[in-house]
């Protein structure tokens, strides 16, 4: 069900915490991303934004049951579709 | 060709064999609990050749009474490795390490609420083909996460054993000593599929690899994927005595990359999908809803410690506590070690003849490794803390509060643990770099650890702020804060030279973080209990050896040659460390420094703390050595200080924020030495009738300990962890150039301005 209200499309970067949302791409080369996939950021992957560093990064997230941090610079690479 | 993969013939024999398990796991799986559980205390640690990976081995008797060995693999996410820890756990896997039989099984440790992610380690070992079991680990925490998990159809569906267990509380241990104890079978596992480029061309290397093969087929399929996913083709091609062919499967990765773009991406991907499919039907979580999980320990937690306004007062706050365990705390044991080898030192005094026999076993042997072991308290709480903070789950926490800061200038999140390490020493500080798996980072890290006011200049600063202030007007405040400067001018000088390094020498593309923040977990005794213990012994393993050595060449150069009845000081000038002062002099005089302080720089060079002993000798202070310097001591506060040790009880007495209400006799003592110390150095005068040790000199001293690398030690184990001199001899020369020049830029300043 897409409501229209929130975009089809977002950054990891953009959600707001609390809101989750399913990955549809990881874009970057696979040298620097390659570890954050093999920890299981990968398409049809479901993650929900937890909150951002104090200093405002990095960005903590939880994927597969456990909780992950990466930096922003990552987070604007995977793109994913909110959840509402 | 390296004697690797393919097996001795010897260990064909049934006789011979004893079975070789390997545990590997990702991290915060219970690995290490397991192990521990397993062996008891039947365990050792050593280093694997030519890395300073933590090696641990032990052994356990099976099921049927037989011993067995048993590797502890460094935590894994993957066997495609991105650090040294990850690179050993692949390498020992596949057989790769000369001194470490390859492994007859394999006990793939899975942390069971945290399932999909580990199962992706575990469908890449069980690709090798290895007779593995799934230790199906804390299965406690997964059931009150809400997560149920079907283990016997997961074992179905891996083709190996699964035994759920909770190596803490020691369940599932017999089940699991059973599956290791019956026939070890290959596991009955199906290859991911690749794109079909990838396996035609995996396909045609198979042909050329050497006949005498000692892999299964699946693990040889394994190895090629692995050699054309890898960045480091070359050690590992050469690993499987392959490297002749290095070209081979340059040029085979680089045509795959140009035809099929993007595979190695994709076949994470697929594993993903791949552990999808074993998982449906076989893990049930109960959170389904997103927003139905009742909030867990880990989520409320969080909530405080990761809090814009609580977070950083918690973390300040264990800051704080470290700080002042490792500097109050610890001077009740240090003050205990100090006396048992000042009793020692009279003991071998007044036993042995005078001459140069007694020399080298007092004061060489006696309070060269005496001043080095009193340390061990102060290492032991650091680690003790550091154990708590990484068992319990803090640690990440700390990174990633402190990500932004450390990233600001070139180093990682995790430079935050070493850094921190470093205020006590270097050189554990150096040696838990080896968290940070991005290369650069981790060099950053090491290069500027040593900038942390190590606990080893603190009798240092102790002493010079004893000269800093007139006898009379000394308070105790002013005195912190001259301390607390020195640890400041530090701590931002790392900073700086990180920021310079990673834009010049380390220059590249920000590393990516990637940071599990495990759940909390109430700390296991006995994994941090163990941790230190290991601690204890590489640190009494070092002063035993390396520290003895150097203590006793320090000893020759400041007691030979010998001259005739000549008074300490004057004997110390005529030996060659006196000599060498004096031939340095031209060097340190625009410091402001003469050749007695020369002398005590020379000292400094092996271990700064031997600084505050040299001057001690220098100036004559506290007896000459040919009297025992104990023997007629009385358990009172008027004892004779004696010579080479006043570095051990400035170390000791020193607290940043001195506590004037209530001394010790044990202060007392030492106060009075330095002050001897001070004393006949602020009685000292340059030829023409200045005084030596003005403020500004005895600041300048400072500020070059600040910045100096004065520690052997360090050298050396930044030799060992970066495997080569390039790095620490860039080390040495840099930090001690730099050193002479703030020093030189300070003093110069200092007299211009009229000090």
């Amino acid at each position: 069900m897409d409501s229209p209200s929130p975009p089809a499309v977002a950054r990891l970067a953009d959600l707001p915490p609390g809101a989750s949302g399913v990955v549809t791409a990881f874009h970057g080369d696979h040298a620097d991303t390659k570890r954050l996939r093999e920890l299981g950021l990968v398409a049809g992957t479901r993650v929900r934004a937890l909150r951002w560093a104090p200093l405002g990064d990095p960005l903590e997230i939880e994927l597969r049951g456990y909780r992950l941090s990466l930096r922003r610079a990552e987070a604007e690479l995977v793109e994913v579709r909110p959840e509402a | 060709m390296p004697s690797t993969a393919l097996s001795d013939p010897v260990d064909l024999a049934p006789v011979a064999t004893r079975l070789t398990v390997a545990l590997i796991g990702n991290p915060n799986s219970g690995k290490t609990t397991l192990f521990n559980a397993l062996t008891g205390l039947r365990q050792k640690v050593a280093n694997y050749p030519g890395v300073t990976v933590e090696k641990k081995t032990g052994t356990f008797r099976t099921q049927h009474g037989e011993e067995a060995g048993v590797i502890d693999l460094p935590g894994t996410y993957s066997l495609l490795p991105q650090s040294p820890d990850e690179e050993v756990s692949r390498d020992v896997l596949l057989g790769l390490l000369p001194g470490t039989p390859k492994p007859d099984a394999v006990v793939c440790v899975v942390d069971a609420s945290n399932l999909e992610r580990n199962l992706y380690l575990v469908s890449q070992v069980l690709e090798l083909g290895l007779p593995s079991v799934v230790a199906l680990n804390m299965t406690d925490q997964a059931a009150a996460l809400g997560h149920a998990i079907d283990a016997e159809e997961l074992a179905r569906r891996l083709g190996v054993p699964v035994v759920p267990m909770q190596a803490s509380a020691r369940v599932g241990l017999a089940e699991l000593r059973v599956a290791l104890s019956g026939r070890l079978r290959a596991p009955d596992y199906k290859p991911l599929p690749l794109p079909e480029l990838v396996e035609q061309a995996v396909e045609s290397l198979r042909w050329e690899l050497p006949n005498a093969l000692d892999l299964p087929p699946s693990a040889t399929r394994a190895a090629l994927v692995l050699l054309l996913s890898d960045e480091q083709t070359g050690r590992l091609a050469e690993g499987f005595g392959w490297a002749h062919l290095t070209p081979r499967f340059r040029q085979s990765r680089a045509a795959l990359s140009s035809k099929v773009p993007g595979w190695q991406d994709d076949a994470i991907s697929t594993r993903y999908g791949r552990i999808g499919e074993i998982c449906d039907g076989v893990l049930a979580r109960a959170e389904a809803g997103a927003d139905g999980i009742a909030p867990s320990r880990t989520d409320r937690l969080d909530g405080v410690l990761l809090h814009p306004v609580w977070g950083w007062l918690v973390f300040l706050g264990l800051m704080a506590l470290l700080f002042a365990s490792i500097f109050t705390l610890a001077s009740y044991p240090m003050d205990g070690i100090k006396w048992s080898f000042d009793k020692l030192a009279a003991l071998a005094q007044g036993a042995m003849p005078p001459g140069d026999l007694r020399s080298l076993v007092v004061d060489g042997v006696v309070k060269g490794v005496g001043s080095v072991v009193v340390f061990l308290p102060q290492i032991l709480i650091l680690f003790l803390f550091i154990g708590l903070l990484e068992d319990s789950g803090y640690m990440a926490r700390a990174a990633f509060l402190m990500d932004r800061l450390m990233s600001g200038v070139g180093l990682h999140g995790k430079s935050f643990v070493p850094l921190l390490s470093s205020y006590a020493c270097a050189v554990p500080g150096i040696m838990a770099t080896r968290t940070i798996e991005a290369p650069r980072d981790r060099l950053a890290t090491i290069l500027v650890a040593p900038f942390m006011s190590c606990s080893a200049r603190l009798p240092v600063y102790a002493l010079m702020i004893t000269l800093l202030f007139p006898p009379e007007t000394a308070s105790a405040g002013a005195k912190a804060l001259v301390l607390l400067g020195m640890y400041a001018l530090g701590t931002l000088t790392a900073f700086a030279f990180a920021w310079l390094f990673k834009r010049t020498l380390l220059r590249g593309k920000p590393t990516p973080l990637a940071m599990e923040l495990p759940p909390y977990r109430r700390p296991s005794w006995r994994t941090v209990g163990t941790g230190i213990l290991d601690r204890a012994k590489a640190f009494l393993r070092r002063a035993g050896t390396v520290i003895l050595a150097l203590s006793i060449v320090l000893w020759a150069l400041s007691y030979y040659p010998r001259g005739q009845d000549a008074k300490p000081d004057e004997r110390l000038a005529e030996s060659y460390a006196g000599k060498f002062g004096k031939a340095i002099e031209p060097v340190l005089s625009p410091l402001g420094f003469n050749w007695k302080l020369g002398i005590g720089l020379v000292g400094a060079q092996a271990a700064r703390e031997v600084f505050v002993s040299t001057m001690a000798v220098v100036y004559a202070v506290g007896g000459e050595d040919e009297k025992p310097p104990e023997a007629e001591a009385k358990p009172t506060a008027d004892a004779k200080p004696a010579t080479a040790d006043s570095g051990i009880a400035a170390g000791a007495g020193v607290v940043p924020t001195p506590k004037k209400d209530e001394p010790k006799p044990e202060a007392d003592e030492d106060e009075t030495r330095m002050k001897g110390v001070a004393d006949a150095m602020r009685a000292d005068r340059w030829p023409d009738g200045r005084p030596v040790f003005t403020p500004l000199v005895a600041l300048t001293v400072m500020i070059y300990f600040v910045f100096s690398l004065q520690c052997v030690s360090t050298v050396a184990t930044a030799r060992r962890e970066t495997n080569t001199w390039r790095w620490p001899l860039f080390m040495f020369a840099y930090q001690t150039g730099f050193a002479w020049l703030a020093a030189f830029a300070f003093y110069q300043i200092g007299r211009m301005l009229g000090h």
